[in-house]
């Protein structure tokens, strides 16, 4: 579909090696040369310095969309809806049997608990592709995973085991990012002997008696990985969002959020009471006509100045493969006087030189970003968050943070697993295991997305990030794929409305430090046949300039009391 | 001559009027008749946008100045400097460098240091790994995981139950999974703060009864009653839930939980009961409040409960029917967009499970300690006990409050240092003042466990 260039108010030159002044602040964007298929070396990479920004290239490009699939993807949407409401009325008019579980009798003169149109979708696409999805493992989710069969002779309806165990699935689906998911090795055996000493549970919550030594070892640990003040932890990643941004703001204060954050990030906003506009995916200009326009107008109906304003942004969006533009984020937030809430959920440990994330990545000093927070289960193979800042920030959340009041604190073998792995990374082991695995995952990262490229697939995202969407877009693709992929022993991770804009399904690919060549590879030979097999081959190396993407309007979303 | 040529005019003028043809007329008049309506209806005021210059916005932008990230917090708040515990929290605990028995950890069972969940989660850990490496939904489930659900389905004896990786998720996720804007939920005012937090989240109408009030509740169904008569469209398309607790963590009390059955089909409600604290103790095998009652499991619409308690372990779980139950799987928020519950945490709480199917006799000897101890905390002059006499977690506070919130916190950590300094564990019950809705006046709280020995006292 071609897209109408917006947001910009300067014509855009068709030099090559030019400046693209776009309002205040540059930005730098992925050109390719028009006609020539070839390899990565016909791309030419544009970084525009504003007081040397960006130190090394910025990388991103999303190809648009072929007009000719566009089309086929609403039509293939169309026939499965029209197919939906047949079987809906032939399941009402008791013509099919009927698979879902159904209301207890007594309860039948109840207000129905479910909307039929709510599970529309649900019902009648999620169903038959149901497969690609729960599959269940009982091996440890490294770089080859056991992968539990299982059947079902009703279309998905139900599943059952067959009790075949499918062995050494190369796993490309698995937040294994520097490779620590591993049952041997010096984290598992710390591990160990925590648990022996321990035990399992806590039983109370951090501001009761269930703070241990091994919790304060660890936040300090943190705090001097990230370069910090202080840090404290939490024992869920999604819920150190959903219940520490409600402590920093509440009614009065304006949330800018950036369109593709995740779930945990958006309920901490609604929880919060603040105020929530959203600007278009990494676009600086959105961004920054937003603070303007905030500051200068105020709340929305009394004219009153805001409290706070928090931006939030991601470190890598997991859907797209993009990093965020920090060095632009940080100069408008000192511009703007604006809080930075910066989630590394994905990019902690997998980008920069040091594995310290997305501020390392782009040479930055860590006491810009205000509230830095991420989650110890990708990078770390463990679970739980943290958020690191200023002292006073920590006293603060340690005082006011639901989580540290209600919340049971996180178990001890699971933090003396991120302590283990944290000093590997660090390089406090006296190894250079850490050093190592984050130089192969770059090395990783650059051969497959280079290797995808090159076959002709279109892939979305920054060169440098370790998460590679693969554009599927047809419905069909996303069960065929996942299916063909399993059968020739890889588990791939496809992702389909509603995670994704309706046409935009498409195929991710989290790629490890574990993994070898010869398993990339052989992953890419597989990857090759299959998209050879669904024709999915579609891009013709026209990259356009994110700030072309199609996007409804910046909503405004007004809290309510 | 200029009369004449009016009068000349006039006549012609009128003359013309009735040669006109008649449509001409009559877009005349209406053109007319137009023109008298512009001249009497109200000028309609736009609202006045200010054009600022860009010098006064950006002048604007210099002047404001934002409020500090975070309040300063002072050096002395209580909740500051957490208590240090060293080694493991179980029975013997040692905190801030002195030697205690544990009376602050939920550990009900005493399962914690128990040997076996150790060599189970070891087991496990051996196998898999610590972390899963994903959501449910991207190989991050794994066979742990779906025995764990198993074995809580049978235990409970419902058709399903499904597993979260944080207890405070738990009912948190399942509240706004099934309850949208527009729902009404009637809850009681001492719920706890995850229940709040999930209503809150799911943006629907609340309604709040006294605690463990039939009376008010019954009320305000009526209440709803009358309203659903005025406006039954709206009523059919309107769900109805009441969330209650089994075991309040905030008053130690039990629910009725046989008359809100009663009212639940009387006024087609729907129950949600939280069982975080009764699962594990209340019943004669630790099914829960519901077990306590004799109620059967099918009439509770969903129970959740966290396994944090009694199961000595992390996470949380819902439990009931498969149609209430399934939908979380693709709309509860804590178990689509988060990691799954690390397969050593799930082994560890399958192994306390199997404890408890095989030691039954555990919770009378628990109901016959909490008893005895409540009895032997009546006395005490100055300090009354809030909670039922089989709640193994109850709350003792001031008879008499001094009036003022913070000197009855000062006075409760006086007296929670002391008894620390003298080998018993105890904690100040927790709460974010501000952001509690029936804030329950300070206490200590104490939890009980199995293992406690008579000779200690």
């Amino acid at each position: 579909m071609r897209t109408e260039p917006g947001g910009c108010c300067c014509r855009r030159p068709v030099r090559a090696n030019d400046c693209v002044a776009n309002g205040e602040v540059r930005n730098g964007y992925v050109r390719s040369s028009a006609a020539t298929a070839a390899a990565a070396a016909s791309q030419i990479h544009h970084v525009t310095q504003n007081g040397g920004l960006y130190k090394r290239p910025f990388n991103e490009g999303f190809e648009e969309t072929p007009m000719l699939v566009a089309v086929l993807t609403y039509v293939g949407y169309g026939v499965l809806t029209l197919f939906g409401y047949l079987r809906d009325f032939l399941r009402h008019w008791r013509i099919e049997k009927c698979h879902h579980a159904t209301e207890r009798e007594e309860q039948k003169d109840f207000v129905s608990l479910y909307q039929d149109f709510e599970n529309f979708y649900t019902r009648n696409l999620y169903m038959r592709i149901r497969d690609n999805w729960n599959r269940p493992i009982c091996s440890v989710p490294g770089a080859r995973v056991d992968i539990m069969e299982r059947q079902s002779h009703d279309y998905n309806w139900s599943f059952k085991y067959t009790g075949n165990v499918i062995k050494d699935v190369i796993n490309m689906g698995s937040y294994n990012y520097l490779g620590f998911a591993r049952n041997t090795g010096p984290c598992q055996e710390a591990a160990a002997k925590v648990l022996e000493e321990y035990g399992v549970g806590v039983c109370s919550t951090r501001q009761e008696i269930g703070n241990l030594d091994k919790h304060e070892e660890l936040e300090k640990l943190v705090a001097s990985f990230l370069g910090v003040e202080a840090a404290m932890t939490y024992g869920m990643g999604f819920a150190t969002n959903s219940m520490n941004i409600p402590a920093l703001v509440s009614k009065g204060c304006l949330i800018l959020s950036d369109e593709l954050n995740h779930a945990s990030l958006v309920l901490g906003a609604r929880l919060s009471g603040a105020t929530i506009r959203v600007f278009k995916h990494n676009n600086m200009q959105s961004l920054e006509k937003l603070l303007k326009d905030a500051i200068v107008y105020g709340q929305p109906r009394t004219r009153r100045p805001w409290k706070k304003i928090l931006i939030l942004v991601e470190g890598i969006y997991s859907m797209e493969g993009s990093i965020v533009r920090l060095p632009e984020v940080i100069a408008l937030k000192k511009k703007y006087k604006a809080y930075l809430y910066l989630d590394e959920a994905h990019s902690i440990g997998a980008l920069g030189p040091t594995g310290r994330g997305v501020v390392d990545y782009f040479g930055l000093d860590p006491e810009d970003v205000d509230i830095m927070m991420g989650t110890f289960t990708k990078s770390f193979g463990a679970s739980g968050g943290y958020i690191g800042g200023k002292k006073e920030l920590i006293d603060y959340l340690r005082t006011h943070s639901h989580s540290a009041v209600y919340a049971t604190s996180p178990s001890p073998p699971v933090v003396e697993q991120i302590v283990t792995s944290m000093k590997c990374i660090m390089g406090q082991d006296g190894t250079t295991l850490g050093k190592e695995c984050i130089q192969q995952l770059a090395e990783n990262v650059r051969y497959f997305r280079r290797r995808l490229k090159n076959m002709g697939f279109i892939i979305y995202g920054n060169e440098d990030s370790p998460v590679v969407p693969l554009m599927l877009y047809m419905p069909a693709k996303i069960g065929a794929f996942g299916r063909e992929m399993l059968k020739r022993n890889i588990g791939v991770v496809v992702v389909g409305f509603p995670a994704t804009p309706i046409i935009e399904s498409r195929a991710r690919f989290c790629l490890s430090a574990a993994h070898t060549k010869e398993m990339l590879d052989t992953a890419l030979k597989e990857i090759d046949e299959v998209g050879d097999l669904l024709h999915l081959k579609y891009s013709r190396h026209r990259s356009v300039p994110l700030l072309d993407r199609p996007f409804d309007e910046t909503t405004y979303e007004e809290t309510e009391d | 001559m200029a009369t004449v040529a009016e009068q000349w005019v006039l006549v012609e003028m009128v003359q013309a009027l009735y040669e006109a043809p008649a449509y001409h007329l009559i877009l005349e008049g209406i053109l007319i008749l137009w023109i008298i309506r512009l001249l009497f209806s109200k000028t309609y005021k736009l609202q006045e946008r200010s054009d600022l210059t860009v010098k006064e916005k950006e002048e604007l932008i210099e002047e404001w100045q934002p409020e500090p990230l975070v309040p300063p917090v002072s050096k002395d708040h209580p909740a500051l400097n957490y208590n240090i515990v060293s080694g493991p929290p179980s029975h013997n605990i040692v905190v801030n460098g002195k030697e205690c028995i544990n009376f602050a950890s939920f550990n009900f069972l005493g399962l914690l240091d128990n040997p076996r969940l150790k060599a189970a989660a070891l087991a496990s850990l051996k196998k898999c790994g610590v972390g899963t490496c994903g959501p449910r939904g991207f190989y991050g489930t794994f066979d742990v995981h779906l025995d764990l659900e198993d074995r809580l389905a049978k235990f409970m004896k419902t058709e399903e139950a499904i597993i979260y990786s944080y207890g405070f998720a738990t009912i948190a996720s399942a509240i706004p999974a099934y309850s949208k804007r527009g729902d009404i939920v009637f809850v009681d005012k001492a719920a706890c703060f995850a229940i709040q937090k999930g209503l809150q989240a799911s943006r629907s109408d609340i309604k709040l009864f006294n605690h463990n009030d039939m009376d008010d509740l019954q009320r305000l169904l009526k209440e709803q009653e009358i309203e659903d008569q005025k406006n039954p469209r709206k009523a059919r398309v309107t769900r109805r839930f009441i969330v209650v607790e089994g075991l309040y963590m905030n008053t130690g009390t039990i629910c009725p939980l046989p008359e809100l059955v009663k009212l639940k089909y009387r006024y087609k409600a729907r129950i949600f009961l939280e069982e975080s604290l009764s699962f594990g103790v209340l019943g004669e095998h630790g099914r829960g409040v519901t077990e306590h009652f004799g109620i059967d499991i099918d009439d509770i619409d969903l129970i959740s409960a966290n396994m944090e308690n009694s199961l000595a372990s992390i996470g949380g779980f819902c439990c009931g029917r498969s149609f209430v139950i399934d939908h979380q799987r693709l709309s509860g928020q804590g178990y689509c967009f988060s990691a799954s519950l690390p397969p050593l945490l799930a082994a560890a709480a399958i192994e306390a499970l199997n404890i408890m199917e095989e030691n039954p006799g555990i919770f009378a000897v628990l109901k016959e300690k909490c008893k005895r101890i409540h009895k032997a905390l009546q006395g005490i002059s100055g300090l009354k006990v809030v909670g039922e006499s089989i709640s193994p977690a109850f709350h003792l506070q001031l008879e008499e409050s001094t009036g003022c919130r913070e000197r009855d916190v000062k006075l409760l950590q006086e007296i929670v240092t002391q008894c620390m300094d003298r080998g018993i564990a105890l904690t100040l019950a927790r709460y974010l003042e501000k952001e509690e809705k029936y804030l329950p006046p300070p206490s200590i709280v104490q939890d009980l466990q199995n293992k406690i020995k008579w000779w200690q006292w």
